[in-house]
C-alpha cells in the first residue's frame, strides 16, 4: 500500500498559521517570562496585520487547496479581512478594560487569536468537517472569553449559557452533516454535495430536507437567529464588553458568510426549500429583535436584541439567494463591524470603570458633558438604524434590493417597516444625550488614546464607506462570481 | 468650464459645518456671525441660478452628473428646472433670515445649533435638485436628522421630545415604503430597458403597466403626503410646529413641507400618469378637506403657533389642488402658492416668535392691544396676515385665484368647495388678529413691550418685499415656471390620452394577485 501525499501551499492557509503560531507564541511566552509581559497587545495587533496582508495576496485566486479542504479566493479573502478587522477593532477596546478589572491578561489575547483563526477555518472550509472543526475551535475559544471575568457572576452566567447551548447546537448541526452525508451518498464536499445530491433527490428528499433544516438550525443558533436566540441577551449582557462587541460582529460574520456558502454552494438544488425556510426566520428575527429591543433599559441588552435584529436583515440576504445578495452581506458585514464596535467603544467609554453605567439612562446629558462621544455615539445609533448617508443605509439598499431583485417583495416592506420600529429605540439614546439633563453626576469619562482612536476611526469609517461604497462592491462583486446562483 | 453652482450650494453649507466644528464654542456671537456670513454667501451664490436660468427651456438647467456608484447606476445627478428654481432659491433666501430669527432667541448650544442650521439647508437644496432617486432619497432622509434634533433639543421643554420623534417616525415611515418603490422601480427599469439606473429622466420614458403604477404612485405618494401634510396624514404637523423652536417652524413650514408637493410633481406624477390621472378625485377631495378641515381647526385654536400650523394644513391643500388640476393655471398657482406659504406662513411664524420672546407665551388671550404699544409689529403682522388670507395685491391672492380658476376648468364643484376655504381663512385669521392686536391693552404685562428691532424689521423687510412683488407683478416668478409646466401639461394629455378606460379596483387587485 503506498500513500501518497497531496501538493499543498502552505501560503493557501497563510493567515492561520500567523494567528496560530502568534496565539502558542504568547501563550509560551506568558510562561516563560516572569513578569506579565505588556506588549502583547501589540504583538497581536501585528499578527493581525500580517495574517491581513496575507489573506490581500489571497485576494485574485480561485479553487481549493490541501485536497479540496479549504477553499483560496477572494470571497474567503474578503471575510478573512471583515474577521481581521473586527478581531483588531477588539483588542483596541480591550485593554484598558481589562485592566479595570485586573484581568488584563496574555491569554485573552491568544484566545482571541485562536477564536479568529476558528472563524478563517470556518470561512475557508470546502468541506463539512472543516467547516465543523473551525466552528469548534472559534466557540470554545469563545465560550472562554464569554467566561473571562472569573469572578464576576453574570460572566459566569454567561459563558455557560453559551457552552451548553452552543455545544447542544453544534451537535444538531453535526447530525444535520450526517443526514446530507448519507443521502448525498457519502461525500461532504461542498462543491460535490450539490452534484450528488441531484442526482440522489429522488430517493432521499426527506433525508436532505431533515439534514438541511437541522444545519439550517445549528447555524441559526450561531448567528442568532429566532427561535434559537434565547442565550444572546444573556450571554451578551454578562460576558465582558469587549467580547461583547466580538461576539456581535465577528462571530456574527464568520456564521453568516460560511451558512451563505454552505446554502448557495451545495444546497442550490433545494433553493426554493430553504428560502421559505428562511423567510420565516427571517422575519421571526427582524420583527422580536427589534420589539424587544425597544423594551431594554440595559445598553448591552438592548444592542443584543439589536444583532439579533441585524441577524434577521442578513438572513433577508440569504433568502434572496442571488449575486447581489452575496455582496450586500459582505457589504453589511464590514458596516455591522464597523458600527457595531464603535458603539461598544462608546459604551466602555460611558460605563467608566468596571461596567459601572450600562443603564440607558446613563446616557442623559452625555451630549453637553462630552459632545464628541455623543456625536460618535450618534453616528453609530443613525447608522445602526440604516440612515444615510451611513455605511448602514447601503448594507440594507443593498440586502433589499437583492431582495427586491428576486422578487420578495413582501419581505422588503417587512424588513423596512422593522427599521422603523428600531428608528425608535436607537433615536432614543440620541434623544438621551442631547435632549435630557444628566440626572446625577457619573463623574468624567477618562479617554485612553486607544478607545478615543477607534471610536474616531470607526465613526469616520461608517460615514466615509457609506458614502463611497463603490470599491467594496468591485471587490466583492468580483469575489461572489463562484456561486452558481 | 461652467462653475458647478449646484454642487457649491450643497457643499458650501457643510463646509461651513466642518469649520464650525473647530470653532470655539464658548463664543456665541462669532458662531452666529459665521454661519450668517454662510448663508448669506449661499444665497448670494444662488442669484447667478436666477439670472442665468433660460426661462424658455422647459428642461434641466445647470445639470452637473459625476458617477458615483456606477455598478448600481447610481449618479451624482443634479439639475434644476421650473419646477425648482423657485424652491431652491426660497431656501437661499430664507437661510440669512432664520439665522437673524434665532439671534436672541437660542442661547443654549449654539455651536450645535448652527450646525444643525446648515446641515439642514444643504440637505433641503439637495432634495430639491436631485435627479438620480438614489441621491435624492440619500438627502431626503438626512434632512430629517437636523430638523430632528432642531425640534427635540431646543423645542418647547415640555412636549419636544415627543414631538420630534413624533416627525421622524412619521416621515421615516412613508419614506421607507418609497425606498421600496424605487427598488422596485429600478429593477423594473432595468428588466424593461436593460440598463439599470436611478436617473429620475431616463424612468420618466418607461411605460409601466397601470397595475404597478397604481401600487408604486400609493406608496411614493404616502411618503409625500405625509410631508405635505395632507389629510389625514397631517396630525405629525401641528406638534411638530408647536413644540419646535421659531425658526425651526420657519423652515419646516416654509421650505420642508413644499418637499412633499414638489415631490407629487417631480417624482409621482411624471413616473406614473396613468395613476396620477387616476387618482385626480381622491387627492383633490382629500385636499379639499384638508383646506375646510383645516381652516375650521384654525378657527378654534387657542395657541398662536397651533394656528399658523392648521392654516399651513389648510394652504397646503390649495397647492395639492392645485397640482391635481393637471393644467397650467392651476399648476403655476400651486408652485406659485408654495413660494407664497412659504414666505407667509415663514413670516406668520416669526411674527408668533417675536412675541413668543416678549412675552414667554403664545396664547392669543394672554395679548390684546399690542397695536398701541408695537405698532411697528402690528403693522408689520397685519401686512403679513393679510399675505395669508390672500388680499388681491398681496401673494396670497395670486396663487389661490390661480388654482381656482384652474380648479374650475376641471370641476366647478371642487372649485367651489375650495372657494370657501378663502372665506373661512379671513374669519379665522382677522378674529385672530383683532383678539391679539387690537383692542384695549388689558394685560398688565403687556404694557411694556418693546416694539421690533432694527434686526427683527431686517428680518421682516425682504420678506414683505416679495410678499408684495408676488402680489403686483407675479410675471416675475410666474415666467420661470411657465415653460416647464406646459411641457409638463402636455405630457400629462398625452397620457390622458392613452388612459385606460374604465378602470375598477377590482382590476388592480385581480392584477396583483396574479
Amino acid at each position: 500500500m503506498s500513500l501518497t501525499i497531496p501538493t499543498f501551499s502552505l501560503a493557501s492557509i497563510g493567515p492561520w498559521l500567523t494567528l496560530s503560531v502568534a496565539a502558542i507564541a504568547i501563550l509560551i511566552w506568558e510562561a516563560l517570562s516572569k513578569e506579565k509581559p505588556a506588549a502583547v497587545p501589540a504583538v497581536t495587533l501585528a499578527a493581525l496585520v500580517v495574517a491581513a496582508v496575507q489573506s490581500l495576496t489571497l485576494m485574485g485566486r480561485k479553487g481549493t487547496d490541501f485536497a479540496g479542504m479549504v477553499y483560496v479566493d477572494g470571497f474567503t479573502a474578503l471575510a478573512y479581512l471583515i474577521l481581521i478587522l473586527g478581531a483588531a477593532l477588539t483588542i483596541l477596546l480591550s485593554w484598558r478594560y481589562l485592566e479595570e478589572y485586573g484581568k488584563n491578561l496574555s491569554e485573552y489575547y491568544a484566545l482571541l487569536l485562536f477564536a479568529t483563526t476558528g472563524m478563517m477555518i470556518m470561512v475557508a472550509g470546502a468541506h463539512l468537517i472543516m467547516i465543523f472543526l473551525g466552528l469548534e475551535v472559534m466557540s470554545i475559544a469563545v465560550y472562554v472569553l464569554a467566561g473571562f471575568l472569573r469572578e464576576d457572576l453574570k460572566s459566569n452566567e454567561a459563558a455557560m449559557k453559551y457552552l451548553v447551548l452552543g455545544a447542544f447546537s453544534s451537535a444538531i448541526l453535526l447530525f444535520g452533516m450526517a443526514l446530507i452525508y448519507g443521502a448525498a451518498g457519502g461525500t461532504l464536499y461542498l462543491n460535490e454535495l450539490a452534484r450528488k445530491l441531484a442526482v440522489t433527490q429522488a430517493l432521499t428528499q426527506p433525508l436532505i430536507l431533515l439534514g438541511l433544516g437541522l444545519i439550517v438550525v445549528g447555524f441559526g443558533f450561531k448567528v442568532a437567529a429566532v427561535p434559537f436566540h434565547m442565550w444572546t441577551p444573556d450571554v451578551y449582557e454578562g460576558a465582558p464588553t469587549a467580547v461583547t462587541a466580538y461576539m456581535a460582529v465577528a462571530v456574527k460574520a464568520a456564521a453568516v458568510a460560511t451558512f451563505l456558502r454552505v446554502l448557495f454552494v451545495s444546497f442550490p438544488g433545494f433553493v426554493t426549500d430553504w428560502s421559505w425556510l428562511l423567510w420565516g426566520l427571517a422575519v421571526a428575527t427582524m420583527t422580536l429583535g427589534n420589539v424587544v429591543a425597544i423594551a431594554q433599559t440595559n445598553i448591552k441588552r438592548m444592542l443584543a436584541y439589536s444583532s439579533i435584529a441585524h441577524a434577521g436583515y442578513l438572513l433577508v440576504g440569504l433568502v434572496a439567494a442571488n449575486q447581489l445578495a452575496a455582496v450586500g452581506i459582505l457589504y453589511y458585514l464590514l458596516a455591522y463591524t464597523l458600527m457595531n464596535i464603535g458603539a461598544f467603544a462608546a459604551i466602555i467609554l460611558v460605563s467608566r470603570r468596571q461596567d459601572r453605567y450600562l443603564n440607558i439612562y446613563d446616557y442623559c446629558g452625555l451630549g453637553r458633558q462630552h459632545p464628541g462621544l455623543a456625536a460618535a455615539m450618534s453616528v453609530f445609533m443613525f447608522a445602526l438604524a440604516g440612515m444615510p448617508p451611513t455605511a448602514g443605509f447601503v448594507g440594507k439598499l443593498y440586502i433589499f434590493a437583492a431582495a427586491v431583485q428576486a422578487g420578495y417583495i413582501w419581505l422588503v416592506i417587512i424588513a423596512v417597516m422593522n427599521s422603523l420600529v428600531s428608528v425608535y429605540y436607537y433615536l432614543r439614546i440620541t434623544v438621551l444625550m442631547y435632549m435630557r439633563p444628566a440626572e446625577a453626576d457619573l463623574g468624567p469619562v477618562t479617554f485612553s488614546p486607544a478607545l478615543t482612536a477607534t471610536l474616531a476611526a470607526t465613526a469616520l469609517a461608517v460615514v466615509l464607506v457609506g458614502i463611497f461604497p463603490g470599491w467594496f462592491y468591485d471587490l466583492a462583486a468580483a469575489s461572489v462570481k463562484i456561486f452558481p446562483l | 468650464m461652467q462653475l458647478p453652482i449646484l454642487s457649491l450650494l450643497i457643499l458650501l453649507p457643510l463646509a461651513g459645518v466642518v469649520v464650525l466644528i473647530f470653532m470655539n464654542r464658548e463664543d456665541d456671537k462669532r458662531l452666529k456671525l459665521f454661519t450668517l456670513a454662510v448663508m448669506v454667501a449661499e444665497f448670494l451664490l444662488s442669484l447667478p441660478l436666477w439670472f442665468r436660468f433660460d426661462d424658455s427651456n422647459p428642461g434641466m438647467q445647470f445639470v452637473e452628473r459625476y458617477s458615483w456608484l456606477p455598478q448600481y447606476g447610481i449618479s451624482y445627478f443634479v439639475g434644476v428646472d421650473g419646477f425648482s428654481i423657485l424652491l431652491v432659491m426660497l431656501t437661499t433666501f430664507l437661510g440669512p433670515m432664520a439665522v437673524l430669527a434665532t439671534w436672541e432667541d437660542i442661547k443654549d448650544r449654539v455651536k450645535e445649533f448652527m450646525i444643525c442650521l446648515l446641515a439642514l439647508s444643504s440637505g433641503m437644496i439637495g432634495v430639491f435638485v436631485a435627479l438620480d432617486l438614489f441621491l435624492f432619497y440619500v438627502f431626503w432622509e438626512v434632512m430629517l436628522i437636523p430638523m430632528y434634533l432642531l425640534i427635540g433639543i431646543w423645542g418647547n421643554p415640555a412636549r419636544r421630545v415627543y414631538a420630534a420623534i413624533k416627525f421622524f417616525l412619521y416621515t421615516m415611515f412613508g419614506s421607507l415604503l418609497m425606498l421600496v418603490a424605487i427598488l422596485v422601480l429600478y429593477f423594473y427599469g432595468g428588466k424593461v430597458t436593460g440598463t439599470y439606473t436611478f436617473d429620475l429622466l431616463k424612468l420618466y420614458g418607461l411605460n409601466i403597466p397601470f397595475q404597478m403604477q397604481f401600487w408604486m404612485f400609493l406608496a411614493f405618494g404616502l411618503a409625500f403626503a405625509i410631508k405635505v401634510p395632507m389629510f389625514p396624514f397631517h396630525t405629525w404637523l401641528p406638534d411638530a410646529h408647536t413644540e419646535a423652536p421659531t425658526v425651526g417652524s420657519v423652515i419646516l413650514a416654509a421650505v420642508l413641507l413644499k418637499m412633499g408637493t414638489y415631490g407629487f410633481l417631480r417624482f409621482n406624477m411624471p413616473l406614473f400618469p396613468q395613476a396620477a390621472l387616476y387618482f385626480v378625485p381622491l387627492f383633490s377631495i382629500l385636499a379639499i378637506i384638508g383646506i375646510i378641515y383645516g381652516a375650521l381647526v384654525s378657527m378654534v385654536q387657542k395657541d398662536l403657533k397651533r394656528l399658523v400650523a392648521f392654516s399651513s394644513v389648510s394652504h397646503l391643500g390649495f397647492v395639492m389642488l392645485g397640482l391635481f388640476t393637471y393644467n397650467v393655471q392651476g399648476i403655476q398657482g400651486g408652485i406659485i402658492q408654495m413660494i407664497n406659504h412659504g414666505l407667509s406662513t415663514g413670516a406668520l411664524f416669526f411674527c408668533v416668535g417675536c412675541l413668543y420672546e416678549r412675552r414667554h407665551t403664545r396664547m392669543i388671550a394672554d395679548f390684546g392691544g399690542i397695536a398701541t404699544v408695537m405698532p411697528v409689529f402690528a403693522t408689520i403682522f397685519m401686512i403679513v396676515t393679510l399675505s395669508s388670507i390672500g388680499l388681491p395685491g398681496l401673494n396670497g391672492f395670486i396663487g389661490e385665484f390661480l388654482i381656482l380658476l384652474g380648479t374650475f376648468k376641471t370641476n366647478k364643484i371642487y372649485a367651489a368647495l375650495a372657494g370657501t376655504g378663502v372665506i373661512f381663512a379671513a374669519c379665522y385669521m382677522l378674529w385672530m388678529f383683532q383678539r391679539a392686536i387690537f383692542g384695549e391693552v388689558d394685560k398688565e404685562e403687556n404694557r411694556q413691550l418693546k416694539d421690533l428691532s432694527a434686526r427683527e424689521i431686517a428680518v421682516f423687510v425682504p420678506l414683505l418685499i416679495f410678499i408684495v412683488w408676488i402680489g403686483v407683478y407675479p410675471n416675475t416668478f410666474l415666467n420661470k415656471v411657465k415653460a416647464t409646466t406646459e411641457n409638463f401639461v402636455a405630457m400629462m394629455d398625452k397620457a390622458k390620452a392613452t388612459q385606460v378606460s374604465s378602470l375598477s379596483l377590482s382590476h388592480v387587485f385581480k392584477g396583483e394577485a396574479k
